[in-house]
């Protein structure tokens, strides 16, 4: 498939299933609550969610070579200790990102 | 005109963070080769800040579209549970003569953001309610549409080299985490998304691991669930 046109069926893909999950409760649960297990999950599966999806993010470092990842590792340190300290998450993206930034060009350069 | 300037003050608390998600947002899709069209179109249709970071993700790393479709549904899965408490709501706006194009238009426009202004708004007796709440809504669209495009202009004009601009979707994750870390009973959710993802590093390698990861994470806390205390969501307005 050519690029654009991947980007776009990639892009509607996402849409349409944003959508589903947007509209499935006035579809779906108008009449008759969801399940209990259903609601549980709800309430579980967004913590381990978000651990892989930093996981995913951080899929391609190179943890078997010099630096061995130390600049994300460094920069997701930083990241959290903000984030717990300051509980401010645009501070904390903020602080990583440019710590990450600055220790690809300094002090672990390709 | 009260309704809407009601609308305008109560959206001031998540200004901040719709405008420093959109421009993050704008600039990973910009550093990775999409330009403004891509931008604009996928706030507008897709708008959701932490899907469409992924998406940026999935769209560099060509993955099937199968796995983009299940994947955007564990990512925005939560969202079902914050229509249940609108359903009554924003059906009875449809219901209004020629507003029932703005019954699917709310329901497809609630967002972390949005859903919780919704949940703590207190409308003032002179101000009609379900106006606000769809002036809340549209606005919020608005700006979410205005920085997106504010950040892909920008990416434009910069002169220096955005290389590791991409750390930002890792360090927003993280950021969700740690808060999640703080609110929830439980840190068994964590521990069984981190171990399902370092299993599939392994076995299904860095480009295959998410579906797998997602499945297994989904299907293990369902099965050990009597296990995990939990704060069921509530309804937000009972």
């Amino acid at each position: 498939m050519n690029n654009t046109l991947y980007t776009a069926a990639a892009i509607g893909v996402i849409a349409l299933m944003t959508w589903v999950t947007r509209g499935l409760p006035y579809l779906v649960f108008a009449r008759h609550k969801p399940p209990h297990w259903v609601r549980e999950l709800g309430a579980t599966l967004p913590a381990a969610i978000m651990v892989i999806l930093v996981a995913y993010c951080l899929r391609n470092t190179q943890w078997a070579t010099a630096p061995y990842g130390a600049a994300e590792i460094l920069s997701v340190l930083l990241v959290a200790g903000v984030q717990a300290w300051r509980k401010n998450t645009l501070l904390s993206v903020l602080a990583g990102t440019v710590c990450y930034m600055v220790l690809i060009r300094t002090v672990f350069p390709a | 005109m009260k309704s809407f300037r009601f609308a305008l003050k109560s959206i001031v608390p998540i200004v901040f963070a719709y405008v420093f998600v959109g421009i993050a947002f704008s600039l990973l899709m910009t550093s990775a080769g999409y330009g403004l069209p891509w931008v604009v179109l996928s706030s507008v249709f897709v708008y959701a800040g932490s899907m469409q970071i992924v998406m940026v993700t999935l769209l560099t790393s060509g993955v099937p579209l199968a796995v983009v479709a299940v994947t955007t549904l564990f990512v925005n899965a939560r969202h079902i549970f914050y229509g249940l408490s609108f359903i009554d709501e924003f059906r009875s706006i449809g219901k209004k003569k020629g507003s029932f194009w703005k019954y699917p238009y709310m329901a497809l426009t609630l967002t972390d953001e949005t859903y919780s202004i919704l949940c703590a708004l207190k409308v003032p007796q002179d101000c009609d309610k379900q106006k606000v709440e769809f002036y809340i809504l549209f606005l919020c669209q608005m700006l979410w549409v205005v920085s997106c495009t504010a950040g892909a202009a920008l990416s434009e004009a910069l002169p220096l080299s955005l290389n590791g601009i991409e750390f930002s979707a890792t360090a927003f994750f993280t950021a969700v985490v740690v808060n999640q870390w703080r609110e929830s009973r439980s840190h068994i959710p964590a521990f069984v998304g981190l171990a399902s993802a370092v299993l599939f590093y392994f076995l299904a390698g860095p480009s295959g691991m998410i579906l797998p990861a997602l499945s297994l994470s989904a299907v293990t806390l369902m099965l050990f669930r009597s296990k995990i205390p939990v704060n069921l969501p509530e309804d937000c307005h009972e």
